[in-house]
């Protein structure tokens, strides 16, 4: 027991990666049970991460070194510096951890009947594992080209899953070239911007280069680099193009599987910002650069949503407002960060709305691009004009989309309501203006979810959808799941914030802890 | 990459076949001593199919070379690349615990000028030869594929 808590951070990685191999293998003997075999490897990983986050929750970060017990070297002149692959794990990697093993967790319960009839299931469940293996790597890892080599694996993988056979109308492969060429770009320029860190400081570690960081005009490019790359991988405004045709033509758990990805580029960019540059950077500006992407993804988000007619692409444009909060909140945390009085006050705040929105967006963003799966899966559309009177014969499916849409619109007692309550409060502190914004967004996002709600689910039963039955048992579960999770989450945002959000958040402010953990024993 | 090609390319593949082979599998099995290793090498193997296929035509080499067990061969070297990081998990994952063992690849290392002693460094040479099984049997895989693909086009063209 002992022995597994101590390496558990290298089992959550080599465990997901060995099953993927397994898998195909597997699949030679006995196709039809490979998908309950990936459920229950995704099981033991949720397990193993609950048992992390324990453990840092109450002890502190956790340091893993691979390949030997020291991380550093010395030499000759008694100067030590860090050498190994080092995995760094404070509360906020495991905040994001622990979404991706929820996340990936149910995305394979769905999958056991969602993708029941599709061929080549094998290579689906082999490239889900791996990209789920390459957004643990992300979030747990204290080593930055370390952190580039899970990026690409995210990449590759979420193409090909992209692509996955999808039957209706739509276009796979032209968004899966589209994301190809986006992440690939993204991809050589943060391998560029390592560079110059490598270049500059001699060390790949991320605590060392946080140490040593002078803030020079290379360093000010990467950050240009990190900064734009990191944005477009997560989606947000003047980059989001991706966005749409991606999440809309994946099948609908690897949609939200994706949602977790571009939620794991996210915490690179706060990582990156938070830990390695922290206040040897301009907070003001950076932080206003934030907060514009954040109020353009939201605002240009939620209009371009208002007006599809695709249910999955609607939702994916809502994903893309969702980050606008999240970007919003964290910003105006990073705006006040060299400000002690003002960053007390409301900047923690700010950003315990939009760390806490992180995780409440994958949960009700999750369940509901699970719904608009359990729809396509029966009735064979994505267009919302050919649908209707669903609630007649899908009564669960129902019940989980009144449950998300309230949580994603900010109807209280769901969990969304309370993360952007923080925010709205907090951001108004800040500036008036921007809460304001903030909150006709929300309601232009209950006026679109009440029109798939509407031409969807109401009206009189349609003549070719009588014998439609409600989805199998496994899709159920996973959308049950995240429906509790979610009305957990709302009744009890205080003791979520209290004990999850707000060392997450602290673990990002206090950069001189991130270092000290790495460097101090040396 | 329909038919075969004349008598002179088919004779040269056929001596040069087997050297390519051997080289690649001296440059994985020499990884942890000189320039290369289990990606370079694997490569390497996989070129000495390519060549085949160009020679002799993508219907003849399947005959011969199954993709299925190429695939399986990818997946193997993949497990045995997760598994060997177990061996060190005593101290960590990845630790190299077989070196200086005395065991297979486990001599211990001389300080030095040397010729090179092929049997040391541990899990790094056991590691290299899981890597390069993989990459000759999935470049081995995109290869046949390529060019099963490449026929299906010609022969669409042609009718």
């Amino acid at each position: 027991m002992n022995g597994i808590l101590m390496h558990a951070p290298a089992l959550v990685i080599a465990l997901p990666l060995l099953a993927a191999f397994v898998t195909p293998i597997l699949g030679r003997f006995n196709y039809k049970k490979i998908s309950w075999f990936v459920s229950a490897v995704f099981g033991v990983t949720l397990l193993l991460t609950l048992l992390m986050a324990g453990q840092i929750l109450t002890n502190g970060t956790i340091v893993y070194v691979f390949g030997g017990g020291e991380a550093g070297l010395a030499l000759p002149s008694g100067y030590t510096f860090p050498i190994r692959i080092i995995f760094q794990i404070d509360a906020m990697g495991i905040f994001m951890a622990l979404i991706t093993a929820v996340i990936s967790f149910l995305a394979a319960v769905y999958s056991i009947s969602y993708m029941e009839d599709y061929s080549g299931v094998d290579k689906y469940y082999t490239l889900l594992l791996l990209l789920a293996t390459s957004m643990f790597g992300m979030e747990l890892t204290g080593d930055i080209f370390n952190f580039f080599v899970f990026f690409e694996i995210s990449s590759i993988s979420s193409v090909a899953l992209i692509s996955f056979r999808s039957t209706f109308n739509g276009e796979p492969a032209e968004a899966a070239i589209k994301y190809m060429v986006i992440s690939s770009i993204s991809a050589l320029m943060v391998l560029f911007a390592i560079g110059l860190f490598y270049g500059q400081y001699g060390t790949l570690n991320m605590a060392a280069i946080a140490s040593f960081m002078q803030f020079t005009k290379l360093d000010k490019m990467a950050l240009i680099l990190f900064l734009t790359m990191l944005a477009m991988k997560s989606g947000a405004v003047p980059m989001h193009m991706w966005t749409p045709d991606a999440y809309s033509e994946a099948p609908s758990a690897i949609t939200v599987v994706l949602v977790a990805t571009s939620q794991a580029s996210l915490y690179a960019l706060f990582r990156i910002i938070f830990s390695l540059y922290n206040v040897t950077l301009n907070t003001v500006t950076v932080g206003w650069i934030l907060i514009i992407l954040g109020v353009l993804s939201m605002f240009i988000g939620v209009t371009m949503a208002v007006i599809q007619k695709d249910i999955k692409r609607l939702m994916a444009y809502h994903s893309i407002s969702q980050t606008g909060y999240m970007l919003l909140g964290v910003g105006v945390g990073l705006a006040v960060l060299a400000n002690p009085a003002a960053l007390a006050s409301y900047g923690i705040k700010a950003m315990e709305g939009g760390i806490f929105h992180i995780i409440n967006n994958a949960l009700y963003k999750g369940l509901l691009f699970l719904t608009a799966g359990a729809l396509f899966y029966r009735t064979g559309t994505r267009d919302l004009n050919k649908m209707g009177g669903l609630a007649h014969n899908m009564s669960y499916t129902t019940l989980f989309y009144i449950i998300g849409a309230a949580a994603i619109a900010g109807i209280p007692p769901f969990n969304g309501f309370a993360s952007k309550l923080i925010i709205y409060e907090s951001v108004y502190q800040f500036n008036p203006l921007l809460a304001i914004i903030a909150m006709l967004v929300s309601i232009l996002t209950l006026a679109s979810f009440v029109k798939i709600f509407h031409s969807a689910f109401l009206g009189p039963q349609l003549e070719q959808y009588k014998s439609v039955q409600e989805v199998p048992k496994s899709m159920v579960f996973a959308m049950a799941v995240l429906s509790i999770i979610i009305i957990f989450f709302g009744l009890f945002p205080n003791l979520i914030v209290k004990y999850i959000v707000h060392p997450a958040v602290m673990a990002l402010i206090n950069q001189s802890h991130y270092t000290s953990t790495i460097l101090g024993g040396m | 990459m329909i038919g075969e090609m004349s008598r002179i390319v088919r004779t040269m593949t056929n001596i040069i076949f087997g050297f390519i082979v051997v080289f690649g599998f001296y440059v994985i099995a020499h990884g942890h001593l000189s320039p290369g290793g289990g990606f370079q090498g694997g490569a390497i193997v996989a070129s000495a199919f390519a060549l085949l296929l160009v020679t002799y035509g993508t219907e003849v080499i399947q005959q011969y070379i199954a993709k299925d067990l190429l695939s399986v061969i990818e997946s193997t070297g993949l497990i045995l690349f997760g598994s060997f990081g177990f061996l060190g998990i005593s101290a960590t994952y990845f630790y190299n615990i077989v070196a200086n063992s005395g065991g297979l690849f486990g001599s211990p290392t001389v300080i030095g000028v040397n010729p090179g002693d092929l049997n040391t460094s541990g899990t790094i040479a056991l590691m290299n030869i899981a890597v390069g099984l993989e990459v000759l049997a999935a470049l081995g895989v995109i290869v046949l594929t390529m060019s099963a693909a490449a026929e299906i086009i010609q022969n669409k063209e042609k009718s």
